[in-house]
């Protein structure tokens, strides 16, 4: 499998990265590169074979629904770009 | 608690103005032993190490100095010493790697799009450490969120390795990511650091430069306050001169930490305690498939040499097979960049960190925040992230690399019936040049030997082995079973004991 041009262009909007046209088109040989050479994996045999889940076999524990650390909202809000009457801020949304 | 006094030391008793003078050049138990013994107080370790990390700014190996967080932690060693109250790190000042959440403290992660970010926690792991009585010199540079293996993806600027090749001027890099931390340790302007490992990054720094570094057990140490890159992988491990230290180190670092959903919930073994060079009984599996082409004779001269030394301890060397190595780099370069894609996702200019604002309101802040704020490797990682994640590809790639880490799991299991502790060499060669290595593909090689240990979340360290013609350290790599640190440990200290590793970088800084 290979990406075009136009697949890059999907994947940044995708990841939310934005991108020049010359950063694009210098992405596309760098990822064919990397996906033909991850392409070796097809001629692994994994039939029956289980994907790996956890590394290191343990049960995911359960705790209480209880808040443990709160109150701390300014220390939170402080390293924000923005914020305004105790939230974040961000650009209008709704028109 | 009071430790008995370190009897592996190999180094004879100095006297009183000799200790004070040559701090720098001493083991982190060297360090707590003379602090103990009063041969030197916390005060003089502190002002020493932080005299030497200000006039080594030309490594660029910290990205932060903390002078008055390691004079704090003297102070209060020096009190406790006083009154008796001595804890395992009382009076050891470490670096601390940059992805480490510090309280209040800077924490970039090697990334722009983390500049100014003061958390408002610390991680666990350093938590432990300042519990444990250690002091912070600062903040260690890094490969942009723990992304590289050469430190010149950092938005600070590469780290410049102390070691130069003979007769030669060009700067080399000390390795990544963990390469802040390993260029410290080398250039003693630390005398022990905090890494973090995904794929590689503590093991192959340390081989480049001539330390000691562990990777402990997947879930021995919290990942809590560890800047995530890709969960399933990432595990925290002490860098210093030797296995001793590493051995102290990682009993202040792990322990079960109810924070992290994946903390092993397990005793912290004595691994100190129990140190033993005595590999009798033990069996030494030699994987077959780690000969691979094109690796330099230094190399596989060294891993020879590192099977007598270990034969020489008491351990008989077996042949084994671990038939999917040569899939374990491609399967981690796919399922490493998945796990970024996602954990990434939060640095969206909103809760911290970097905010640009670009055109078309929300969208267009995330991506050109994103845009900014990232460097070209990270933005590669997530962009082949995205795309093995995305509806279409999930199965054909990430699914199948995770068949195939199945496999190398099993594969390691299979080997483990056959021997107790695995050898091959580190890294496929010596540290390389800045800027030598400019094909993301290359560069992803160094990581051949290191990789699959991560995807089975083995312990494995990497140990100083020789010298190369160049004179550039070469590491040997020890892999064990589960939680077996032990004998990670053990089989280093074999290795550290008979290969006599002495050499240091000349001073040029």
């Amino acid at each position: 499998m290979s990406v075009t041009s136009e697949q890059v262009r999907h994947i940044a909007k995708l990841a939310r990265i934005g991108m020049s046209e010359a950063e694009i088109e210098a992405l596309v040989p760098e990822l064919n590169n990397i996906l033909g050479w991850v392409e070796q994996l097809s001629e692994v045999n994994t039939e029956g074979v289980e994907p790996l889940t956890a590394v290191i076999d343990q049960k995911l524990r359960l705790r209480d629904d209880i808040v443990t650390e709160g109150e701390i909202r300014n220390e939170v809000l402080a390293n924000a770009p923005e914020a305004q009457h105790g939230f974040f801020a961000v650009p209008k949304v709704i028109e | 608690m009071r430790r008995k006094r370190n009897t592996g030391s190999l180094r004879s008793p100095r006297s009183l103005s000799e200790a004070v003078s040559d701090l720098n050049s001493k083991t982190i138990a060297e360090l707590r032993d003379g602090f103990r013994a009063g041969h030197f107080s916390a005060r003089e370790i502190a002002e020493n190490f932080n005299a030497a990390v200000a006039g080594a700014r030309t490594l660029n190996a910290y990205t932060l100095e903390t002078p008055d967080d390691a004079l704090a932690a003297a102070d209060t060693a020096d009190q406790a010493r006083a009154s008796g109250d001595l804890l395992p790190l009382s009076g050891i000042p470490i670096g601390i790697k940059d992805l480490f959440a510090t309280r209040g403290v800077e924490t970039t992660a090697g990334s722009k799009i983390l500049a100014g970010f003061r958390p408002p926690y610390e991680s666990t792991v350093t938590a432990k450490l300042r519990q444990a009585g250690a002091g912070m010199l600062g903040k260690l540079n890094m490969d942009e969120f723990a992304m590289g293996s050469s430190n010149e993806t950092s938005a600070h600027g590469p780290v410049i390795s102390p070691w130069r090749r003979k007769g030669s001027n060009v700067g080399l890099t000390p390795g990544g990511s963990s390469g802040g931390s390993a260029a410290a340790v080398a250039a003693q302007i630390a005398p022990g650091a905090t890494g973090t490992d995904t794929g590689g990054s503590i093991r192959q720094p340390a081989a480049f430069a001539g330390i000691a570094g562990i990777k402990p057990t997947y879930g021995r140490c919290s990942r809590w306050g560890v800047v995530a890159f890709a969960s399933s992988l990432d595990q925290a491990g002490p860098m210093a001169k030797t296995v001793r230290d590493c051995a102290i180190l990682l009993e202040a670092m792990a322990g079960f930490d109810p924070k992290d959903s994946t903390s092993l919930d397990a005793p912290v073994p004595l691994w100190e305690a129990n140190l033993s060079s005595d590999l009798r009984g033990k069996r030494v599996g030699i994987p077959r498939e780690y000969r691979i082409e094109g690796v330099p004779d230094d190399v596989n001269r060294l891993w020879e040499r590192g099977i007598e030394w270990l034969k020489d301890a008491g351990a008989v060397p077996v042949e084994i097979s671990l038939p999917h190595t040569r899939y374990a780099l491609p399967a981690y370069y796919i399922i490493a960049p998945a796990e970024a894609s996602s954990n990434l996702a939060r640095y969206d200019g909103v809760r911290y960190g970097l905010r640009e604002r670009g055109p078309g309101g929300l969208d267009g802040m995330y991506s050109a925040t994103r845009e900014a704020g990232f460097g070209a490797e990270v933005k590669r990682r997530i962009m082949i992230g995205t795309y093995v994640l995305s509806a279409g590809f999930y199965d054909a790639y990430f699914t199948k690399a995770q068949k195939v880490r199945a496999l190398i799991k099993q594969d390691f299991r299979k080997a483990f019936e056959l021997c107790d502790v695995i050898l091959t060499p580190t890294t496929p060669s010596a540290a390389f040049g800045i800027g030598e290595t400019t094909d993301p593909l290359a560069m992803y090689l160094n990581d051949v030997f290191a990789v699959p240990a991560s995807l089975a979340g083995l312990p494995a360290m990497s140990v100083p082995g020789a010298c190369d013609k160049e004179g550039l350290p070469l590491g040997l790599h020890l892999i064990a079973n589960e939680l077996d640190e032990q004998m990670v440990l053990n089989a280093g200290l074999a290795i550290e004991e008979r290969a006599g590793f002495t050499a240091r970088p000349e001073k040029w800084w």
